[in-house]
């Protein structure tokens, strides 16, 4: 697990190249540029998003905090709201109102994808999304955490730690054998070890996955759950997922969303317990 | 297919005119005597005789126009081959055709006799002949035709000529001594909507040295005040004029993307050719037309009705080819599906040179749809436009009902939405492909009949429509058939306003730049579908 | 350790490449010349001034199809707007070669004679500057360039792909044809640029000048084939065909994928805009109709007839089709449109990766290992067609980059 390089040294890095992304996001009073503050132990604030489309109300007066280096996971029906959060986080979609923020000064609500991308937040996509034309070593050399600017990447070279690097990931993700390979042939599962593979290369603080070991076999759910406990402390996680089971190898706090705002939350067991939730949820 | 409200009105007022009209006097001499006067008085006396009117008057004239008319012996009158009559009542006289002097026409007596000609046409039971010597007269009227214009005023019956007569009245009192008169006819003038009169008014307000062409006040006020109204007038009607030519090229525009908007709607195909199917359908009338002067002479003026279904089955025919052949085999591929149909346009476009030569062919309107109705001067509304709009909004009225009423109309709903849910479920995609474009492909047909009707049509035709229909459709927004109405017609009126104002060119550009600028906003058109699931 | 920049220029072409490359100057720089402005006309080896302009003429087209290939090919943009930035490089040299003329038009003024045939007193301001070859060697990429600059900033903002994209290129360089063709613009209207004299003081029509221009042309298309290598195995390559394979995956890895079409697709235009100033004093003329949509989208047949995704494919489209343009419209005329047609259907149903493609499956057969990966074809008929908007992510829309390297 030595891939994973440590928290402040990537943080430290982060902090000369982020001047070259947030630009015009750099007006307003609480967005200042640089390093991620959590001063307070919270990585990523909600309060009161709410998204509609055309009259229907994805998110409701959504309010979540998550801590610094947790493990949560966020479970719902269908519809109740939880790739449309996701979106809102990564800047693919705009709330209609409420805050987002990414520690206590970096507005989400102003930055692009890619600025959303280069603060420190990875995500994984319910799909599988990876570049099946490319093979699973490139993949993760793309998705590496470097400067990303046109003029840097048309003059990038592959310096011998980036190899090791990347074979490391490669290994962790098992698969080192499939390296050259283009992703496109690779198994489902496979598919989104990769995708967890690009999230690690690119070294963020905290990890958006929705639904990871969708297709995956009991044995490859198993060491995902593994993998991610072992990056919490380090990171923070917030999983979306619909597998009781692989929630409870998780292990941390348990979020459920209902019609677009938070329902309950605490341990799994708990959560099982309240009778809103085998209402909405698990009851039916 | 349709008589129009204004010609059954003109009916009625001509039987009006018909019995109201007075009887006329017979000729005397003494009426006639100017002629063998000066040449002043010949004029005078060739216009009193138009506004005296009647039968013996109209016989004079045409004499007069045939070079018959002449003089002998201090009398007028009309050489009949070898022999002579007296020109006031037509009995023979004892005289050799040699001694008669007959009048030279030259230009200034041509146009006396216009003005006598239009003056006797005022009278006539027919109500267009009516109105165009109305107006003739109105053009360059002078104090001699004022009781004629009174007269008429006193029998005409139909509000349009009225209007004409009565503001050639007040053009005439303009210069009347009498400051009243005058006061009455600059308020009378206000009334019209011709930039000759507004220019005539506006010589009112001049100063010549330090005097005031006109001397009275008050009077300058009210021709001022009827400039104002002239002004207002005119810029109304131009307006209407620029949105219904607007109008009417949203209309062909939406006629044209319409069918694209299905094509690309069901198959995300982006046609190429469908440019070509207008010509097609185009060509397809011009064969009714040409059916129809052979062996139906007699109802030539209705193969337009014919060439709907023609121009339909022909374009649609080859829509059909074109996805059996070609479209079908490159689904999923759109940037490929748009190289492939350029080339079919390429084909299309050089067979149509082949078969019909590369010469445009010759279409004529129907008579119905010939002429137009004037708003004001030089603003008309051709009924050819007029037609297509009606046409246009038949068709799209079909299509709705077809989209929304048919079960076709709903396999094509769904297979746009989601075509593997479409599948899954029982829906045949590939025949509704199919269906989809040949009726896609027959639309486009109908466009092009409609266009035959007021472009030329020619090998090349289709190709100038082929980027506004394109840019109908993504102002619009994809498979949605309402944005496409609004984007068109939006497009028609803004295009011919910036025309108006810019030229048409620089029209075309800033439309564009228009629409580049607005799909910074909406990426995905007007009438855009939100959500998670419009993402790309 | 860092590999110089010339180095790794050098590694990204491989061996066969720069021989290649090397017989391709050899011919071009030294054999044509020597054949056109050396040998007597009577020599049987002699080339004529006619084929030497062709051969220039298509040199210029390969350039074209070099860069209508580098953002179609491997960014997955297909432009149908590139004969429009050819044109401007072309009217931004046409309008120092009309300066050129000096005094000696038809109507002797300092003036191109279709101003003093519109009655007009003194050069617009646009024009300040076409009497410099250097200027004017600067305006012949920063004309197009800026262009493509400003048209891509506002499509690629909006995220317009696909399909959208390339209908909104046709509006433009249709657009940009009305306003050439409008006397009033000041680019000679319907006729715009003709008649040419002289080069830096040398005649146009000279032998040697030809040779030269000819060899110039040559030079440009090589130098675009070894950038173009370049840049398509860098990872600028791969970042550019991961955004044509998966646009939101590249945003959420941190690359905006805004700069990097926007750099590829200016630079696109700015080679366009090189090859069109080659191209006007070849063939002595430039109108408005070079704008005409079909110039540009016949551009992309080039492409398609060599092979998408492979440089050297563009170049052999770009020969092909062009070659058998000029054999067409001596012999039959009337049949070229027919063949064109034809061609873009044929191409696009069975030769999806063109000629080279072509080639590549006749050499493989026969020595195809049994677990061999079919790589670039894996998914071309599978995906179902209501993703028909996204089109710029369906893999199969373009071979792989890795199809290139092979």
């Amino acid at each position: 697990m030595s891939v994973v390089t440590d928290f402040e040294r990537s943080a430290m890095e982060s902090e000369d190249q982020r001047e070259n992304w947030s630009g015009n996001a750099s007006t307003s009073h609480v967005v200042e540029p640089g390093a991620l503050d959590l001063s307070h132990n919270v990585i990523l604030y909600l309060e009161d998003i709410t998204v509609s489309f055309d009259g229907f109300r994805a998110l409701n007066q959504l309010s979540l905090a998550i801590d610094a280096g947790e493990l949560r996971c966020i479970i719902g029906p269908n519809g109740a709201g939880k790739t449309t959060m996701m979106d809102v986080i990564t800047g693919k979609t705009r709330p209609d109102s409420g805050k987002a923020f990414f520690g206590q000064t970096i507005d989400l609500t102003r930055l692009t994808e890619p600025q959303i991308a280069h603060a420190g937040i990875g995500r994984k996509f319910q799909k599988p999304t990876i570049f099946e034309q490319h093979t699973a070593f490139e993949n993760l050399e793309l998705a590496m955490k470097a400067d990303k600017r046109v003029r840097r990447t048309l003059f990038a070279q592959l310096f011998d730690d980036d190899r090791d690097r990347i074979a490391a990931v490669l290994t962790q993700i098992r698969l080192d054998r499939e390296a050259d390979r283009p992703a496109g042939l690779l198994s489902h599962g496979q598919k989104q070890w990769l995708e967890i593979g690009m999230l690690l290369m690119q070294e963020p603080k905290l990890l958006l996955l929705d639904e990871p070991v969708a297709g995956m076999t009991d044995d490859e759910t198993e060491r995902t759950a593994e993998l991610f406990v072992s990056l919490a402390g380090k990171h923070s996680l917030v999983v979306v997922e619909h597998d009781m089971a692989f929630v409870e190898a998780l292990g941390g706090k348990v979020t459920v969303l209902c019609e677009g705002s938070v329902l309950a939350e605490g341990d799994l067991a708990e959560v099982q317990e309240d009778p809103r939730v085998i209402e909405v949820y698990l009851g039916r | 297919m349709r008589l129009p409200l204004p010609r059954l009105l003109c009916a009625c007022a001509l039987v009006l005119a018909f019995l109201v009209a007075p009887a006329r006097a017979a000729l005397d001499e003494a009426s006639l005597a100017g002629l063998a006067g000066d040449f002043q008085s010949r004029l005078d006396t060739i216009e009193a005789l138009g506004v005296a009117g009647g039968e013996d008057a109209r016989r004079v004239l045409d004499a007069l126009e045939a070079g018959a008319l002449g003089v002998a012996g201090g009398r007028a009158v009309i050489v009949q081959g070898e022999s002579v009559v007296a020109a006031a009542n037509g009995e023979a006289l004892a005289l050799a055709a040699s001694a008669v002097e007959t009048l030279t026409v030259n230009n200034r007596v041509r146009r006396a006799l216009g003005t006598a000609r239009a003056a006797l046409a005022l009278a006539s039971a027919d109500r267009g002949e009516r109105l165009a010597a109305a107006r003739t007269l109105a053009d360059n009227a002078g104090q001699s035709l004022l009781p004629l214009f009174e007269r008429a005023l006193a029998n005409e019956a139909d509000d349009e000529i009225r209007g004409v007569l009565a503001r050639a009245a007040a053009r005439v009192n303009l210069s009347s001594a009498d400051p009243a008169q005058r006061l009455k006819a600059a308020r009378a003038l206000g009334e019209s909507s011709d930039p000759a009169v507004k220019a005539l008014l506006a010589a009112l307000l001049e100063k010549q040295g330090d005097v005031w062409v006109e001397p009275n006040g008050e009077v300058r006020a009210a021709a001022d005040m009827a400039i104002h109204a002239i002004d207002r007038r005119i810029a109304t009607a131009e307006t209407v004029g620029t949105l219904f030519s607007g109008l009417s090229l949203g209309s062909i525009l939406l006629l044209a993307a319409l069918g694209l908007a299905i094509t690309y709607g069901v198959m995300g195909v982006i046609n190429m050719a469908h440019g070509e199917l207008l010509m097609v359908g185009a060509y397809a009338t011009f064969l009714v037309q040409g059916l129809f002067r052979s062996y139906l002479p007699a109802y030539v003026d209705w193969y337009v009705a014919a060439a709907i279904p023609a121009a339909f089955l022909a374009a649609a025919l080859v829509g059909v080819a074109m996805e059996r052949l070609v479209l079908r085999h490159l689904y999923g591929r759109p940037l490929e599906s748009l190289l492939a149909t350029w080339g079919l346009s390429l084909v299309l476009i050089q067979g149509a040179r082949v078969v019909f030569g590369p010469q445009n062919v010759e279409l004529a309107n129907p008579a119905w749809m010939s002429g137009g109705i004037e708003l004001a001067a030089g603003v008309v509304l051709p009924w050819n436009r007029i037609v297509i709009v009606g046409f246009a909004v038949f068709v799209l009225l079909l299509i709705w009902l077809m989209m929304q009423k048919t079960r076709l109309g709903m396999f094509v709903r769904a297979v746009t939405q989601n075509r593997a849910m479409a599948g899954c479920v029982g829906v045949p995609t590939a025949r509704v492909d199919t269906l989809a474009f040949a009726i896609g492909s027959g639309v486009a047909g109908l466009g092009g009949l409609a266009l035959s009707q007021i472009a030329n049509v020619g090998p090349a035709m289709g190709s100038g429509y082929i980027v506004d229909a394109f840019m109908v459709v993504v102002l619009g927004g994809v498979g949605q058939l309402a944005g496409a109405v609004w984007a068109a017609l939006g497009l028609g009126i803004v295009a011919k306003f910036l025309e108006g104002w810019a030229g048409a060119v620089i029209a075309k550009i800033l439309v564009l730049v228009f629409i580049i600028v607005f799909i910074q906003k909406r990426p995905q058109g007007i009438f855009a579908l939100k959500g998670r699931f419009a993402d790309s | 350790m860092r590999t110089p920049l010339t180095l790794r220029i050098l590694h990204s072409t491989p061996r066969a490449g720069w021989i290649a490359l090397a017989v391709f100057a050899a011919i071009t720089w030294i054999a044509v010349p020597v054949a056109h402005a050396v040998l007597a006309e009577a020599h049987p080896l002699h080339l004529s001034a006619y084929s030497v302009s062709l051969l220039g003429k298509i040199l210029c087209y390969m350039v074209v199809a070099v860069a209508m290939d580098l953002i179609w090919g491997y960014a997955g943009i297909l432009s149908l707007g590139h004969g429009l930035f050819f044109a401007l490089g072309g009217y931004a040299f046409g309008m120092y070669l009309m300066r050129q003329i000096g005094r000696d038009g038809s109507y002797q003024s300092d003036l191109p004679d279709f101003m003093v045939f519109l009655d007009w007193k003194e050069l617009p301001w646009y024009w300040a500057g076409s009497d410099s070859f250097l200027g004017t060697l600067l305006l012949v990429g920063a004309v197009p360039g800026l262009v493509a600059f400003a048209f891509g900033w506002f499509a690629f903002r909006s995220r317009i792909k696909g399909v959208y994209f390339s209908i909104i290129t046709q509006a433009l360089t249709y657009a940009a044809m009305l306003l050439f063709f409008r006397n009033e613009t000041g680019f000679g209207g319907n006729n715009g640029f003709t008649d040419f004299k002289r080069i830096l003081g040398y005649s146009i029509t000279s032998p040697e000048m030809r040779a030269t221009l000819f060899a110039l042309s040559a030079a440009l298309l090589m130098a675009c084939l070894v950038l173009g290598r370049y840049l398509v195995t860098s990872r600028f390559g791969r970042v550019l065909a991961a955004i044509r394979d998966a646009e939101s995956r590249v945003m959420f890895i941190g690359y905006n994928p805004l700069h990097y079409k926007l750099f590829m697709w200016t630079l696109s235009a700015v080679l366009c805009g090189l090859a069109g100033a080659l191209y006007v004093p070849q063939v002595g003329i430039i109108n408005p109709s070079e704008m005409s949509p079909a110039n540009s989208i016949e551009i992309a047949v080039w492409v398609a007839v060599g092979g998408r995704g492979t440089l050297v494919g563009a170049v052999l489209g770009a020969g092909i089709v062009n070659l058998a343009k000029s054999w067409f419209t001596m012999s039959f005329p009337e049949y070229w449109p027919f063949f064109l047609g034809f061609l873009f259907i044929a191409v696009t149903l069975y030769l999806p990766d063109g000629v080279v493609g072509l080639w590549r499956r006749l050499r493989a057969r026969p020595a195809a290992a049994p677990d061999a990966p079919p790589v670039p074809t894996v998914h071309r008929d599978a995906r179902p067609v209501s993703a028909a908007r996204s089109s710029a992510k369906d893999p199969a829309e373009l071979p792989a980059v890795k199809g290139a390297e092979a």
